[in-house]
């Protein structure tokens, strides 16, 4: 169970994950920046803001307390064990078998409560406010990916996202299939809206009352602020490679591949990763954030193509062996 | 080996005698008697749970306690599930009784009840016939009608009690009418479990569905199944704290057990349509009654309705089990049975917990409204850490002990796939999403119940003159909140009874393999893993990879410091500019709308000058349950109105009355004749 090439790979993710999140932010502001007529930072820019953060001093604001200063951490930590879970370099990671689809789900959420809790914790109105928006959406957002999940789990006879990614590699007819189609619709909604991005929230916001991530942490500062902003940027990443190796599966080494097949899994991710940022940037530069009340019509539409997905794998689909 | 009638009567003679000692004592030592009392009630209900799953009480009958009929007791595996869960927490909540009623909370009479309302509970799964199962039924329902009333000074309490008592008494109805028709069938109306389960294959489709649907009437009402569930958000909540936790994690249990027993084991296994029952009741009461926590804004109430939600959860797993073994998908059915055990076992710990931590923060408070709440976790560390481990089970995430009955259920769902035609496909995706919005849901419900309650700055001055509780009640949350801990880590600990219980259900593991519930927990035939225990390693790994990451440039970093909160520079803030409960839950409040169906006044007062200068804003809210106002409220009406009819005839006269009595017995003789 514990093979060489499936800790090797599970390590690649955690590193490449860990180095290449903020780049992956980084890369997706500069496509917005020219597209926009600017010159842009370049994409090594949140590394560098990442670098000014970590050297200022810690800053715990009067009144909060251990929440306030785990928060970060946990969501760091969260965003790195889903890194290394999640199928991008290798099928084969030893943490596969630890935690499905739905724990996965679960570990993301985790975070996702440690910064609400986080906001509430510092008792400003602010705080408050982030802190029951991104739990509302949050509450809406995991019906989806749970009925998404099922669909996708349901051809697999799986949920474990491995042996789904490679059943999916091993069958690409079934990427073309409507359940698929209908789950990526819906997943894609999903991630746009957990990873804050427009038109939910907002990333490049100066309006508090607009903001949904950013009202959370307005309180952080130094390193605690560049832990959050890091894992943000993980946690953006590893759902892009979940969504692109859920319905694009090829170049995933397998459970038992060598160095060389490690090296091209770790390339295939990269590009496709890169190429799906760059899609998501370009199609902000369309978009308006909605009003925050009209975020549950669009997150109650995904859920119902996640319904229908769920429903067209349940037909499409015959029992185990 | 033992009886089981032995057992009853120790069980019996414990809680009596802890009765008569607290009746006894002086009252400096009343609370300290009657929380020992029911603790030593729970442990015998433990040492007694020990003994049925291992198979070591006989069935006995014993002829002078109930006349006629005499009363029947057997103890199989499942009751000694039950058994164990409702001893654990007896245990727990009488320890936390020995401080909690020293504070002065409670009086003497509702202390010498607390004993023998566990040990009712406790001889309940042990009944074997109908007489015995109902006897020891109504002395649960008499005793925790008791309890509840225990602050009845206060005019809530006496309305929710006045509430559980009708529900109470009509579930009762529907269980002896439900049993009634079952025993008539059996030869020489013999009311045994024995003889009911020999007699089922006897019982035509039409009585066999009337036994069905009442019992489940009269189980789902204990249990808080939506629409019988009204009761249980008043009634709990007004309970004193350890009472409040007996309830609302070993009571109810009663009522799946019931379910199980009657449904499952004696009347089983059933054809489809009583799955899908048992799964649209289950769906409906746990969206209902997790949207109404998710708007909650007193705490105990949005415990209480999570219970009501994850009995829902733990009736869908039942169904669902039900559905595929009737499709002929035995090893499937016993995942989602075991789900429904899982999950059973899961939430008693986290709901007990969750409670004892709740009824700490009112009794020290005297508060239980959130928007009210606040700044508990510096005056409170150890009430707020026990309430932060429950409030994570209950929203079902990785790490907390709700987890893997979620899991599995899931999984069976999932699993489910081409059981049963076109019906199923149709209804497991409804499951599934239900099962995905009752979680989602649960976890801003949660967030807001720890969040708002408990971090930021105190509401109003009861919080802020909080202290922590006393030795006693830290104690019991402790052993609470250990217990949370080894379910969510090591389901594994379960493995030993659930091995004995899954093959005596229909459901069960009779028919082919059950999951595994090792460090890795799998399915039989399917892939599909998840280990608590090794997430929680991951997860602490990477907390300590974060942890390490930010230590880069800390050599070079200026010494950490305090300082006021930036509040966008706003300054000065105070507690009336925090977010409330009420503001928490005002999005999900908007986006449900027409489910809730909140009344909302909302005055504007403007100077006389300008519309645009404004004197005064006030905007009040409330949720009703509108289950209550939409199904319940037109029967009352209806019923007094008829009550009101009846009135008119009663004129006084005597001469009116013997008139009445004529009419009634020529009507009577024209009928007869």
């Amino acid at each position: 169970m514990l093979s060489v090439s499936g800790v090797a790979g599970m390590v690649t993710q955690v590193v490449g994950v860990a180095a290449g999140a903020p780049l992956l932010v980084g890369w997706m502001r500069q496509v917005r920046a020219r597209l926009e007529g600017r010159a842009g930072p370049g994409p090594a820019q949140p590394w560098r803001d990442l670098r000014k953060q970590l050297h200022k001093q810690n800053i715990t604001p009067d009144g909060t307390t251990v929440v306030f200063a785990a928060a970060p951490v946990v969501l760091a930590g969260t965003s790195l064990v889903i890194a290394a879970i999640v199928p991008g370099v290798t099928t084969g990671s030893p943490l596969d078998r630890v935690g499905d689809l739905f724990a996965v789900v679960g570990v993301l959420l985790l975070g996702t409560v440690a910064l609400a809790l986080a906001g509430l914790d510092t008792g400003t109105a602010f705080g408050g406010m982030g802190a029951s928006r991104v739990v509302t959406i949050a509450a809406l957002v995991e019906p989806t990916i749970l009925v998404a999940g099922v669909a996708l789990s349901v051809p697999a006879h799986s949920s474990n996202l491995g042996r789904i990614v490679a059943t999916t590699a091993a069958d690409p007819g079934l990427v073309a299939s409507p359940a698929a189609a209908l789950a990526f619709a819906a997943l894609a909604v999903v991630v746009v809206a957990e990873t804050g991005r427009l038109p939910v929230d907002n990333p490049a916001t100066h309006l508090e009352l607009t903001m949904v991530h950013e009202a959370m942490i307005l309180e952080y500062t130094g390193p605690r602020l560049a832990l959050i902003e890091w894992a943000a940027a993980m946690r953006l990443t590893v759902l892009l490679t979940l969504l692109v190796n859920l319905f694009v599966p090829w170049g995933v080494a397998g459970a038992g591949a060598g160095p060389a097949g490690l090296l091209v899994g770790l390339g295939a991710v990269a590009f496709k990763v890169a190429a799906l940022g760059t899609a998501l940037a370009a199609a902000e530069v369309f978009l308006a954030k909605l009003r925050l009340f009209r975020v549950p019509e669009l997150l109650a539409g995904s859920f119902l193509l996640g319904l229908l997905a769920a429903t067209t794998s349940y037909f499409l689909t015959g029992p185990a062996g | 080996m033992s009886t089981a009638a032995c057992f009853a009567g120790v069980l019996g003679g414990v809680s009596l005698s802890g009765a008569a000692a607290v009746a006894a004592v002086p009252t400096r030592v009343s609370a300290a008697a009657s929380g020992l009392a029911t603790a030593a009630v729970g442990v015998t209900g433990l040492v007694g749970g020990a003994l049925a799953v291992a198979g070591d009480l006989r069935p006995a009958w014993v002829g002078w306690l109930v006349p006629l009929s005499g009363a029947s007791f057997a103890a199989d595996a499942t009751s000694g599930l039950f058994l164990l869960v409702i001893g654990a927490v007896s245990v727990v909540a009488g320890l936390y009784t020995v401080g909690y009623a020293a504070h002065g909370h409670l009086g003497r009479a509702p202390l010498a009840v607390l004993p023998v309302f566990a040990g009712a509970m406790l001889v309940v799964p042990l009944a074997a016939a109908v007489t015995t199962l109902l006897l020891f039924w109504e002395i649960m329902a008499l005793t925790s009608l008791l309890l509840v009333l225990a602050e009845w000074r206060r005019e809530q309490v006496r309305a929710a009690a006045l509430s559980y008592a009708a529900m109470t008494q009509l579930g009762f109805v529907a269980i002896l009418l439900g049993l009634v028709v079952f025993a008539a069938a059996a030869p020489g109306h013999a009311e045994t479990f024995p003889a009911l389960r020999d007699a089922a294959v006897h019982l035509g489709p039409g009585p066999r569905a009337a036994v069905f649907l009442l019992t489940l009437a009269g189980f789902g009402s204990k249990a808080g199944l939506v629409p019988l569930h009204v009761w249980l958000p008043k009634a709990h909540p007004e309970a004193p704290g350890p009472v409040s936790a007996l309830m609302s994690a070993a009571m109810v249990n009663l009522g799946i057990y019931g379910i199980v027993r009657v449904d499952f084991v004696l009347l089983g296994p059933g054809p489809r349509w009583w799955g899908l029952v048992l799964l649209a009741v289950g769906a409906l009461t746990a969206v209902y009654s997790v949207l109404q926590a998710a708007v909650a804004t007193d705490l105990k109430r949005l415990l209480a309705y999570s219970t009501s939600e994850n009995m829902g959860l733990i009736c869908v797993a039942l169904g669902t089990a039900a559905v595929l073994a009737a499709a002929g998908r035995p090893a499937v059915a016993a995942v989602a049975t075991t789900a429904a055990l899982v999950h059973l076992v899961g939430h008693a710990a986290f709901k007990t917990l969750g409670f004892l931590a709740a009824g700490g923060v009112a009794a020290v408070t005297g508060q239980r409204d959130l928007d009210a709440l606040g700044g508990l976790a510096r005056p409170m560390p150890v009430t707020t850490v026990a309430f932060g481990i429950a409030a994570l089970g209950a929203a079902g995430l990785p790490l907390g002990c709700g987890f893997v009955g979620e899991w599995l259920l899931v999984q069976a769902l999932t699993h489910a796939v081409a059981a049963g035609g076109t019906l199923l496909a149709l209804v497991v995706p409804l499951a599934v999403g239900v099962v995905a919005l009752t979680t989602g849901l649960g976890v801003a419900a949660m967030v807001k119940a720890f969040g708002v309650g408990f971090l930021a700055r105190p509401r109003s001055e009861g919080a802020q003159r909080a202290g922590e509780v006393p030795a006693t009640m830290i104690a019991a949350m402790a052993l609470g909140a250990i217990s949370c801990g080894v379910l969510a880590v090591a389901p594994a600990v379960l493995v030993p009874v659930l091995s004995r219980v899954l093959p005596e259900l229909p459901t069960g593991t009779a028919h082919g393999p059950g999951p595994a519930l090792g460090t890795l927990v799998r399915l039989p035939g399917v892939g599909g893993s998840v280990s608590p225990a090794l997430l929680a390693v991951a997860v602490g790994a990477g907390v300590l990879l974060a942890l390490a990451a930010a230590r880069w440039g800390s050599r070079r970093r200026p010494a950490a410091r305090t300082a006021a909160l930036w509040t966008c520079g706003g300054g000065g803030l105070t507690s009336r500019m925090e977010y409330t409960a009420t503001s928490f839950a005002d999005p999900l409040r908007r986006v449900f709308d027409a489910v809730l169906r909140p009344d909302v006044e909302h005055v504007v007062i403007a100077y006389a000058q300008s519309p645009y200068l404004l004197e005064k804003v006030s905007y009040r809210s409330w949720v009703h349950d509108t289950v209550e106002v939409v199904l319940y409220r037109p029967v009352l009406r209806a019923v007094a109105a008829a009550a009101r009819g009846a009135r008119r005839a009663h004129t006084g006269s005597i001469h009116a009355y013997l008139a009445y009595g004529a009419a009634g017995l020529l009507v009577a003789l024209v009928v007869v004749l």
